[in-house]
């Protein structure tokens, strides 16, 4: 177990000095995060013209929404953007042979060896705007409600992961999957408004088939106080669920690596 | 006859080759279309949240708006950027830039056969957003068609030569694709890709017409939905838009190629 947090130590520090050498990068991706955060908290706005409601969120419960889904995309532009994509590289040119030779967990190396910094902004601002936009909605914070918050972030973040990771397995077979990641993210933008927004039968696939409520709506709830206990409990089976069969699905794909270029 | 230079020939060779390699990548292109959804995400809020006729648009005008939003998107989406970015990486633009040819006149072609080979799925897409909202059916006259097509042709080309700025950046730097972003984020919202702009209040409105970015989506889009829109002035500053951006490609593309050091090569 102490052998994986020194390998993260280490790709991750190694990282960090890679990404020194780009730092107008750092802040491009700075820029553009500003610029949508701006953009989608405008679009959000044009809902409630004349005092309306938005699926009975209110503007300020909203933004909380959209404080989870920017703290969510920091997230998958730090940690799963940059390993995941990569796996379609390592299949189209046979290096996933150097990383399956090695002694450890191949899922664990793919999922964790790089880290990008510029993420670290979004994730830090789409937590201060949970925190603030629950604050002016009136919310008062408990133990047990932040408690909430953490596991239900994180069951979103399992899932996410999960359903990403099996798309890039996928590229075992299909090898040119990123425009399928492309499809992903485009459905996940659904989760910049509450799951109670859409029609009856985006809902369902949005809870069931591809969870998208369980990214940001659920978490919001947990912040504001008002998740209920039975749908923590189906998150949680749901997210385990998801992240045992993107293991079992890597290790069945696995079985049909062929390698390539040698 | 001759087109920018290029004989019919050449034209023809660079489209049936690149069409033929596109042919190979069938699924990718149909996924590609699929990841288009997001004026449908977009359509499903408007409309369940009864938002539209605060701007002016009922639920039929809505779908017929987004329907037209997203086709116009299938048709003008770039992405030369990223492909001249690891052509440019790899070492294998220092053929191209030998050959009698502008490197890209080869990637406009590219996209166009790209362009060819989407058409079939974006129209199985069309038919079953009208299959799940019948009431929205329309059939566009032919010479609203002929416009609508003009001017996503217009878009394409506008969308095209803002990314070959950025892609000009490559000479420069080795990640000039994270410059794309810079672009893409007022483009996702001030195209009129997520809300048809008549929804903006009049003041982002006036800003937003200032930039190039309404006449990407929401002016196609608008034509092709049989909205009002004032159609000379809008080909006009497309025009204007593609007139102002040639000459700033050619002169960066220039004093990029100067700059060349063939990497990987």
């Amino acid at each position: 177990m102490q052998r994986y947090f020194k390998t993260i130590r280490l790709f991750w520090s190694t990282a960090f000095a890679s990404q020194l050498e780009y730092q107008l990068n750092f802040l491009i991706e700075l820029l553009a995060m500003l610029g949508t955060l701006l953009g989608s908290v405008f679009i959000l706005s044009l809902f409630f013209t004349g005092g309306r409601q938005l699926g009975d969120w209110t503007w300020e419960s909203a933004l909380v929404i959209q404080g989870v889904y920017t703290f969510l995309d920091g997230l998958t532009n730090a940690l799963l953007r940059p390993n995941l994509t990569e796996i379609v590289n390592y299949v189209r040119e046979g290096t996933l042979d150097y990383v399956l030779l090695k002694p450890m967990d191949s899922q664990f190396l793919l999922s964790v060896k790089k880290f990008s910094f510029a993420g670290l902004p979004e994730i830090i601002l789409g937590l201060s705007i949970v925190f603030w936009a629950a604050i002016q909605s009136g919310t008062s914070f408990s133990l047990y409600s932040l408690f909430v918050f953490i596991i239900s972030l994180f069951i979103g973040f399992v899932i996410l992961y999960s359903v990403w990771f099996l798309i890039a397995a996928s590229s075992i077979w299909f090898v040119k999957t990123w425009n399928a990641t492309e499809v992903l993210r485009a459905l996940l933008a659904a989760g910049r408004y509450p799951i109670s927004a859409y029609p009856v039968i985006l809902r369902f696939i949005f809870t069931l088939v591809l969870p998208v409520a369980f990214l940001t709506t659920f978490p919001a709830e947990a912040i504001l106080g008002e998740l209920k206990f039975n749908i923590l409990f189906f998150g949680l089976m749901l997210s385990s669920l998801f992240f045992i069969f993107s293991r079992f699905f890597w290790k069945f794909a696995l079985k049909h690596y062929t390698s390539a270029s040698s | 006859m001759r087109i920018f230079g290029l004989s019919f020939n050449v034209i023809k060779t660079l489209l049936t080759t690149q069409y033929a390699y596109m042919l190979e990548y069938r699924i990718e292109i149909a996924l590609w279309a699929l990841s288009g959804v997001l004026p449908f995400i977009m359509f499903s809020l408007w409309s369940q949240n009864d938002v539209g006729n605060t701007f002016g648009l009922n639920d039929i005008g809505l779908a017929r708006y987004f329907l037209s939003a997203f086709l116009v998107r299938q048709f003008s989406v770039v992405w030369v950027v990223f492909s001249f970015e690891e052509d440019s990486l790899s070492g294998r633009l220092s053929p191209y830039l030998l050959q009698p040819l502008h490197p890209l006149l080869r990637y406009v072609a590219a996209h166009l056969a790209e362009q060819a080979t989407r058409l079939p799925f974006a129209i199985a897409i069309a038919i079953t957003f009208f299959i799940l909202n019948p009431s929205s059916f329309w059939l566009p006259s032919l010479p609203q068609l002929f416009l609508a097509y003009l001017s996503t042709h217009l878009a394409f080309s506008i969308a095209f030569l803002l990314q070959s700025l950025v892609a000009a950046f490559c000479f420069w730097t080795e990640k000039s694709s994270a410059l794309e972003r810079l672009i893409f984020v007022p483009y996702l919202f001030l195209s009129g890709l997520l809300v048809p702009l008549s929804a903006f209040p009049s003041s982002v409105l006036k800003l937003a017409m200032c930039t190039p970015f309404p006449y990407l989506i929401n002016f196609p889009a608008k034509i092709l939905s049989g909205m009002p829109v004032n159609i000379s002035s809008g080909f006009l500053a497309q025009i204007l838009w593609i007139s102002i951006l040639i000459p700033l490609v050619n002169i960066l593309w220039k004093l990029g190629v100067k700059r060349y050091t063939a990497m990987g090569a």
